[in-house]
């Protein structure tokens, strides 16, 4: 394989399985420490897109609208917490799969009433609209490099709130007791709102992030959940570090999976989680 | 069972038989479908309601064998009934076999996401693959048809013979499922799901048991995929699809899973409010799906349930 073309691969690969990371990061986050199983979080990588599809034609500036959209889908999951989660946190998982299925009909109607069923482009953001030559037919769009950059930022960042703050500290130890945590005189009730609100937040900017490269269209979050599912899977649940290996690994084989066998893309990524299984069925991360 | 439910399900049993004899077209067709669906329930509620798997992956072996229905079904010629049946059957079992060694080593909340990440691996190679259609899906245009010695007993070509033919698999499944779960077999299934470490620390090889569960009610999807294909005349990806799946976990918890008669139950009223939904509004999934959380809230255990049907062998939960 030429070496530009590789090199174009590997970065789409990478952007890719980085991208995976922040919807999968989510789902294991709200998986691992507050055992609730959300089928609905493909919805929220929709809800992501569609609102930077409605930002931008509001709010000039990109980054801003990004900033705005965080903020209203860390408001909606507080909301949806609030609302229905809370529910479910003594509820058998069976239920859990259901109810978050019944989200997804919701949302997906929703999106229906309040956007319609076309599909939208969202422009990328001027600053950043040009492409790095590599040869001279080819060449690398700046905006994918960026989001890349962003997507690490957030991974050393989330690593930096479990692992070195007190917060962190809380939400760990709410993974592992609730209700020893609670008498130790911490609002856990809280503190697996603000979690499920952050998760939700990760997949909507997920999808901000998306809108510029990919389109945005009804059903979009599907796919991605599936997916995310498997990176889930094979990281191990609630291993953040795993979600992220897993990721890239996924977005790799995926990318290469395309260029290499075309025939049988679609299943590189599920005889991958097979193979995991085989291996170890907790996933690479996960504890037995 | 109690002797009212006893009569209830006698009395239910003699109107769908007597359905077709005065019902309109449209309607014998509906009810065919929800019988359809109410045996494809069964076989999850199998695997839910008594073995405590909850497959999100139940549409593979379903969606498998209409294809394989699609696929003996040359152009202008009936294939065997039985033949066809055995056929869709067999590659039901033995894609549950091969997705059941995998999915069954994990639990829980794995065992959710993996059945689920299959299914939707079934899903993309079907709608990937030119030969199977693509994401149209085909046409079956001509029906199984059974024929013994020059006598053929129905014509699936009539909607009521369907009707009857759907009617009394209905009931053979039902029987099936009943005299299996009280065999031996069935009462360590149930045993499983209570305690696995205890049955094996007495000695019972629970994967086995659990693998051949698995198997079982893919076979009974298949059955049911093969009913939907021959029923509708044609296969598409949807069929596999997760919604199917999903719609049809609603189907069982909504009738109450591991009773008797819940998932024909959960069927009917499912299938039922669809059809009232969809009259009222283009967006009848919001309606659906509002109900789909308030049942899950307000009514956990079914209808089965505030029907005040006995509980034997379902968890407690």
């Amino acid at each position: 394989m030429d070496p530009a073309i590789f090199l174009i691969q590997v970065l789409n690969g990478v952007q890719y399985g980085l991208l995976l990371f922040l919807v999968a990061s989510g789902l294991t986050l709200i998986f691992g420490i507050m055992g609730i199983i959300n089928l609905a979080h493909g919805s929220f990588y929709m809800l992501g897109a569609y609102l930077a599809f409605s930002l931008t034609r509001f709010i000039p500036n990109f980054w801003l609208s990004i900033v705005v959209g965080i903020a209203l889908a860390f408001a909606v999951g507080i909301i949806l917490e609030w609302l229905v989660m809370r529910l479910l946190y003594h509820r058998d998982h069976l239920y859990q799969v259901l109810l978050t299925y019944g989200l997804i009909l919701i949302f997906e109607e929703l999106r229906s009433l309040v956007w319609g069923d076309d599909v939208h482009g969202v422009p990328v953001p001027a600053a950043l609209a040009f492409s790095i030559p590599l040869t001279d037919t080819l060449s690398y769009q700046v905006y994918r490099l960026a989001m890349s950059a962003i997507c690490l930022a957030i991974a050393f960042g989330m690593y930096w709130l479990i692992q070195r703050t007190r917060l962190g500290m809380m939400i760990r130890a709410g993974s592992v007791n609730r209700d020893m945590v609670q008498s130790l005189g911490i609002n856990i009730g809280l503190v697996y709102r603000l979690v499920f609100a952050l998760g939700l937040a990760l997949a909507a900017l997920a999808g901000m992030l998306a809108a510029p490269v990919s389109s945005v269209y009804p059903g979009m979050g599907n796919q991605v959940l599936i997916i995310s599912f498997v990176v889930v899977v094979i990281g191990g649940i609630g291993s953040v570090k795993g979600a992220l290996v897993a990721a890239l690994a996924i977005g790799l084989a995926d990318t290469f999976g395309k260029v290499l066998a075309p025939q049988i893309a679609g299943m590189v990524v599920y005889l991958l989680m097979a193979a995991v299984l085989l291996w170890r069925p907790q996933g690479i991360f996960g504890r037995a | 069972m109690p002797r009212p439910a006893q009569i209830l399900l006698l009395a239910v049993l003699l109107a769908l038989a007597a359905f077709p004899l005065v019902g309109e077209k449209f309607y014998i067709q509906f009810v065919t479908k929800v019988m359809i669906m109410a045996l494809f329930a069964m076989s999850l509620d199998l695997l839910v309601g008594y073995a405590g798997l909850v497959s999100l992956g139940h549409a593979l072996p379903f969606g498998l064998a209409a294809y394989a229905l699609m696929l003996m079904t040359p152009e202008y010629q009936a294939p065997g009934f039985w033949l066809s049946i055995a056929a869709s059957m067999s590659v039901a079992a033995i894609a549950s076999l091969v997705v059941g060694l995998l999915v069954l080593r994990t639990s829980g909340i794995y065992f959710i996401m993996v059945t689920l990440a299959f299914g939707q691996m079934a899903y993309y190679y079907v709608h990937d693959s030119k030969h199977l259609g693509g994401s149209d899906g085909k046409y079956i245009y001509v029906r199984p048809a059974l024929e013994m010695f020059g006598w053929k007993p129905f014509d699936l070509e009539n909607p009521a013979h369907f009707y009857y033919v759907v009617l009394a698999l209905m009931v053979f499944v039902y029987t099936t499922i009943r005299i299996l779960l009280a065999s031996p077999f069935g009462r360590v299934v149930v045993a499983i799901r209570e305690n696995e470490h205890r049955l094996r620390m007495l000695g019972y090889a629970t994967f086995r048991y659990k693998l051949v569960c698995f198997i079982l009610a893919g076979m009974l999807a298949g059955l049911a995929g093969w009913l939907a294909a021959a029923h509708d005349g044609l296969v598409n990806p949807e069929m596999l699809s997760w919604h199917q799946s999903g719609q049809l976990l609603m189907m069982v918890i909504l009738g109450g899973m591991g009773t008797p008669a819940g998932p024909i139950l959960g069927a009917a009223a499912l299938k039922a409010l669809e059809l009232v939904f969809q009259g009222w509004t283009k967006h009848w999934q919001l309606l659906l799906g509002l109900f789909i959380v308030a049942s899950v809230l307000f009514m956990p255990r079914g209808l089965a349930q505030v029907l005040e049907w006995k509980r034997r062998s379902a968890p407690t939960r």
